[in-house]
């Protein structure tokens, strides 16, 4: 008598297509190197993959399903926490939709601001990536550089965001906290602190012949696999298209600064791997010229919204760009005081399904090596 | 009491004197690991039992003590509690024939290079029969790798230690030593640089240090062959491992690096201030570099490290022979 039969569907979905001389791997939902709780099923000959397959859901939130609860204000916090590496990539997609949908003018020292804390968010995000990923190619100590200097930029974050990982700081209409002269004295200053850790990162890191070696020519995904798949940010500019909704469809004042997109053309791990290093030069460089174009002015609009504003009824799309790529929220709204429906695009979502496909037929290390490159964040895709 | 030879109880007073050496080093080693990963990494490692946390590694080994003895269900549990002690109890061995001063040898073997390589090969089993035993998939694939990593590196190491064995004429580890002098230059690493660099490659991949700990690799198995232990079990391969270091790093300094002999003062304190350095220099590497993968590992032994050892050894047969 027994009702349910061993293992679970996922399990059983994908073992009856097990060869002989195969062995099914169940890498986590508790694994080390899937960064949270991804679970992926990889069918292995000896050590290399004949078949994987990523298991997602295991850290769903109803995001989406929050977003019809909740006021249009009151659901700013969830943003933050969608994404906790670069939170304020989606707090600019949630207040630009809105701010699209009801019209909103705003004030030009907040986008300023805006994009001070978001590009910052992002050089942290992407310290992290690089600590995290070294890690999972086994090298043990760059991980702590990369906090060390993470460290700084979160010490200076939390003074006008009011916290150090789960921002939430953005409003519809502006911001919540003004810039004060020390925040940008002391970013000017971190920005060259910064940037003279970074060619020592390339000397001792990305210079490592071990570390040439595991991600060179692994997890080849071309531009035409990256389209299929809806792949964006630093894969596909790893694949050699200027993808970056920054410029391509710009929002914001980013298309006041004087900077560039990396792209490279390998699409391989170490593409990536180079997009995301160049991403934090092009970030300080974007940070310093808002610190220093910063204008005088409100930081919020006169009439803020109230929890229990309204906004008109229609439908907006907006996007930014995040570290992992192309963040889409889409709202509906009837014109009460929820709305109607909200879809939060994440790029990893998309990323992460280019793995299955990308995965076959290499290594078992270079699995844990194409998914690092990936940058997951596992609350992200799963929403 | 006449009946019981002297040899015996030599050779047990030798064993309790290793073991204790073992355990000494090891605890010191644990903390010297911890302190330097620590200082590398920019920040100061064990700090808060005792003074600069120089108890911190009494307390892992009470912790480790302390711990459940836990088998799995489905692991064969005699294989599986066989495979720690079966790593452990040849290290002591490998330790007998070692000098580490001009008196101080456990025995003097003549073919103590030989018995050391000989035991040494036991630790693959070890491993193997923990991935095996322990019934764990990260489990089998860490033995797997730990077994195809262990038996390539053995020739090279093998192939670099008979390019000595040639030069000096002799397997014995002590005679060995008493043919170099005190200072650097007169030491075989100046004759033999080759070798000494494919002897310290091959002995990291051996005992599987970084960047060749692939049959732990964290990232992709989790723990590799000991996934499934706790406790001791865990602290048994934990400390062959350490001791497995000492060995070879005093096989290198007996070979190469003049033994016991050094400026000034010959003695055992140039023996293991030697060790220490090598000791050194592994755990530098291992909190430095990123894990190779697994065919490249092969590849660097079978296209790098085994021909370049075999014309080494070739040409050493050749110099040794015409002079």
């Amino acid at each position: 008598m027994n009702a349910f039969p061993e293992g679970d569907f996922y399990t059983n979905h994908f073992e009856k297509g097990a060869k002989e001389n195969t062995m099914i791997l169940n890498m986590g939902p508790q694994h080390p190197s899937t960064h949270g709780v991804l679970r992926v099923i990889l069918e292995l000959d000896g050590e290399y993959i004949v078949r994987a397959e990523p298991v997602l859901g295991y850290l769903h939130r109803m995001h989406e399903k929050m977003a019809e609860v909740k006021s249009w204000v009151q659901f700013m916090p969830n943003m933050g926490r969608v994404d906790y590496l670069h939170p304020l990539a989606w707090n600019h997609a949630w207040v630009g939709a809105v701010e699209k949908l009801a019209e909103i003018e705003v004030p030009e020292r907040a986008e300023f601001i805006r994009v001070i804390t978001s590009e910052l968010n992002r050089i942290s995000s992407h310290l992290l990536w690089w600590g995290a990923y070294l890690l999972d190619l086994g090298a043990f100590t760059p991980i702590m550089y990369a906090f060390d200097d993470r460290e700084r930029i979160l010490d200076l974050m939390q003074k006008p965001t009011g916290s150090r990982l789960t921002y939430s700081s953005f409003r519809i209409g502006g911001v919540m906290n003004d810039l004060d002269d020390g925040f940008l004295k002391d970013c000017a200053e971190l920005v060259p602190y910064l940037r003279s850790r970074l060619p020592m990162y390339k000397d001792l890191v990305t210079d490592n012949i071990i570390l040439r070696n595991r991600i060179e020519d692994v997890g080849y995904m071309d531009k035409d696999m990256c389209l299929r798949y809806g792949a964006t940010g630093p894969l596909i500019r790893g694949a050699g298209v200027k993808h970056d909704t920054r410029t391509i469809e710009p929002y914001s004042v980013y298309d006041r600064f004087d900077w560039e997109v990396p792209v490279y053309e390998d699409a391989d791990a170490m593409a990536r791997y180079m997009v995301r290093m160049d991403e934090i030069e092009q970030s300080l460089r974007i940070v310093e010229q808002a610190v220093a174009m910063i204008p005088d002015g409100e930081y919020m609009i006169k009439k803020r919204p109230k929890p229990a504003w309204k906004a008109p009824a229609g439908e907006a799309y907006f996007a930014s760009e995040s570290a992992r790529g192309k963040v889409g929220i889409h709202i509906v709204s009837d014109g009460s005081k929820t709305p109607y429906r909200v879809k939060l695009r994440a790029p990893g979502f998309s990323n992460l399904n280019v793995f299955a496909e990308c995965a076959k037929g290499t290594m078992l290390a270079d699995a844990v090596a194409i998914l690092g490159s990936l940058d997951m964040v596992i609350p992200e895709i799963d929403r | 009491m006449s009946q019981i030879p002297v040899e015996l109880v030599k050779i047990l007073i030798a064993l309790v004197a290793v073991a204790a050496f073992v355990g000494l080093n090891g605890l010191v080693l644990v903390y010297l690991e911890r302190k330097v990963a620590g200082h590398i990494q920019r920040r100061p490692g064990p700090f808060e039992v005792g003074p600069h946390g120089l108890l911190q590694p009494l307390a892992d080994a009470v912790k480790l003590i302390g711990k459940q003895l836990f088998t799995p269900k489905n692991a064969d549990g005699f294989l599986f509690w066989l495979a720690p002690i079966l790593s452990f109890m040849p290290v002591l061995l490998l330790f007998l024939p070692l000098p580490f001063g001009p008196e101080l040898t456990g025995m003097n073997l003549n073919l103590g290079l030989l018995l050391i390589l000989a035991f040494s090969g036991l630790n693959v089993l070890a491993t193997c029969l923990a991935g095996w035993g322990s019934n764990n998939k990260y489990g089998i694939l860490g033995a797997a790798r730990a077994v195809s990593q262990s038996v390539a590196y053995e020739i090279p190491l093998l192939l670099s230690v008979l390019a000595i064995a040639f030069q000096t004429g002799s397997l014995n580890l002590s005679e060995v030593v008493a043919g170099q002098g005190s200072w650097p230059w007169q030491w075989n690493f100046m004759v033999q640089p080759l070798a000494f660099i494919i002897f310290f490659v091959s002995a990291l991949g051996e005992t599987n240090r970084a960047p060749f700990d692939l049959a732990e690799a964290e990232s992709e198995l989790t723990a590799g062959f000991h996934t499934e232990y706790s406790g001791m079990g865990f602290g048994m391969f934990f400390l062959a491992e350490y001791a497995n270091m000492i060995v070879v790093c005093s096989v290198a300094v007996a070979l190469f690096l003049g033994g016991w002999h050094g400026p000034f003062f010959d003695g055992a304190w140039w023996f293991l201030a030697k060790v220490y350095v090598l000791l050194l220099v592994m755990i530098w590497l291992r909190w430095t570099f990123p894990r190779v993968r697994f065919d490249q590992l092969l590849n660097l032994n079978w296209k790098w490290l085994m021909p370049l050892a075999l014309l080494n050894l070739l040409i050493t047969a050749f110099v040794t022979k015409l002079s």
